[in-house]
């Protein structure tokens, strides 16, 4: 059976840099860093004092009481994210197409203000009782379980949680499945609302947030900020987006991912190397014919140097030629969500033919030799483009994106 | 003879990594000791409570070696947080 090209019909994005596709590409069109103090937790005894946010958001402008209720923040942010994204497409999921989309989401914490309320109730509290619904609101998968019932949604669905690399997993799979005739339409992405004490003091002691800001690649880079948000697609076969008419921001072309099988935080430059390579394989692509890269680029001294030496193991001379830029410097790293942040920026960067910036550059690392598209976007002409994505734990998931042309 | 801090020091180290104390010298380096950076920050966050010290993300990611650790650990039990024993 012939494999299908995947078309990304609808985007939708709630995250620092807005809660809606044009105001987070007006953003990261014009290199706006999104980082500011963190207000959803006390941070008078944390060490880091800024993180990404989403601002402006009222749950009950988006649901009602009851839902607010069942959904954790990451959760709404996922719905949101799907609504969005089904109505940029145009898609109404009648009874014919209900039982033929899939849904598959990434998440790396979860719920976990949610987890957070319960356990101050139990252990600082002292009530000896947790909300009873502490478990559906903590659960990884809330956010495809939530789009699933929003739009009675019966074909697969589930959520992969590979840390930093969830939401790329997640995509990755989606689009192998429209690809391989598993599923006609998919919602993919991932949603992330990290900003609790408990997980924000157990960043505090990994020692791998800036105090300051999100500098990739930048010698005077101390660390990741962490962000919040989700961002979904929709994905389906490109002959049927074209027959009827959508607008298609891209393609997905390829997906690959590996495993370090090194160590538990220290990242290699192997293993993401082969996941570029396994992407490139996919996509049929050669090194030479990828104009742009959505790096993984947290802004830690670890990940940026060995991602350059990938980039350059997988790229060679090409490297030089390439534009490498971490929105992550705007948007935050959204953990579980990350890959769905940069897939919309890559995405965006074919279809409006725009090089997003890395924001808050400085100083440039020798180490990190790069072309880092520095402050500002820069028109050019991104017929593919790669998207990286590598967690803690050595996974790392990397998409290949197209443009397509007209017909 | 070391003093009372260093051999608090060396014996924590043992402990974390689970290795013989008499492995741990003054003259260690972290690499001799197959200390990777989680392994550090590890070390540095059982330092931190035994010493009720708090020692700050930069200073604690340039920590290589037990003569670095233990000045770090002095300057901050003297009022000094930002020395970073090189």
């Amino acid at each position: 059976m012939t494999q299908r090209r995947v078309a990304v019909t609808g985007l939708g994005i709630i995250s620092a840099l807005g809660n809606h596709l044009g105001d987070a590409w007006e953003a990261i069109r014009f290199g706006k860093s999104a980082i500011a103090p963190i207000g959803l937790v006390d941070t008078s005894n944390l060490r880091f004092k800024n993180g990404a946010e989403v601002h402006g958001y009222d749950p009950a402008a988006h649901f009602d009481s009851g839902e607010i209720t069942l959904l954790d923040r990451f959760a709404q942010f996922a719905v949101i994210a799907a609504r969005q994204a089904l109505a940029d497409a145009g898609m109404t999921i009648d009874s014919d197409l209900a039982g033929k989309t899939a849904i598959i989401t990434g998440s790396c914490v979860g719920g976990q203000s949610s987890q957070d309320e319960g356990f101050v109730s139990l252990y600082q509290k002292n009530l000896n009782r947790v909300h009873p619904l502490t478990i559906p609101r903590t659960m990884a998968n809330a956010g495809a379980s939530h789009i699933s019932m929003q739009f009675g949604i019966s074909g697969p669905a589930y959520t992969i949680s590979t840390a930093c690399s969830s939401a790329n997993h997640a995509i990755g799979q989606a689009f192998w499945m429209v690809r391989n005739r598993l599923t006609e339409v998919a919602i993919t992405g991932g949603s992330e609302a990290p900003f609790s004490l408990g997980i924000l003091k157990a960043w505090e002691a990994m020692r791998v947030v800036s105090p300051g800001t999100c500098r990739p690649f930048c010698k005077e880079r101390q660390g990741l900020i962490l962000g919040e948000g989700a961002a979904m697609l929709v994905l389906e076969p490109l002959d049927r987006a074209r027959a009827r008419g959508a607008r298609i921001y891209g393609e997905i072309t390829g997906f690959g991912m590996s495993s370090d099988a090194g160590h538990i935080t220290t990242p290699t430059v192997s293993g993401p190397a082969s996941a570029m390579k396994a992407a490139l394989t996919d996509a049929g692509l050669e090194p030479q014919q990828i104009a742009y890269i959505n790096a993984h680029g947290t802004g830690t001294p670890a990940n940026d140097v060995t991602e350059t030496r990938a980039i350059r193991q997988v790229f060679g001379s090409h490297a030089d030629h390439l534009a490498v830029s971490s929105t992550k410097s705007m948007h935050g790293h959204a953990l579980g969500a990350a890959g769905a942040l940069e897939a919309v920026a890559t995405l965006m960067a074919i279809h409006e033919q725009l090089i997003p910036p890395t924001a808050n550059f400085t100083t440039p690392d020798p180490e990190c030799d790069l072309d880092v598209v520095p402050n500002n976007a820069r028109q050019g002409q991104v017929e593919f483009a790669l998207s990286n994505s590598f967690a803690f734990g050595g996974l790392n998931a990397v998409l290949a994106f197209g443009a397509v042309p007209v017909k | 003879m070391v003093d009372e801090i260093t051999g608090k020091v060396m014996h924590l180290i043992a402990a974390v990594k689970k290795i013989p104390e008499e492995n741990v010298t003054t003259e260690s380096t972290f690499e001799q000791l197959g200390l990777d950076s989680l392994d550090a920050i590890n070390l540095i966050y059982e330092i931190e409570g035994e010493f009720n010290i708090s020692v700050p993300d930069d200073v604690a990611r340039s920590i290589k070696d037990v003569q670095q650790l233990v000045a770090v650990l002095k300057a901050n039990l003297t009022g000094d947080t930002t020395y970073t024993g090189t």
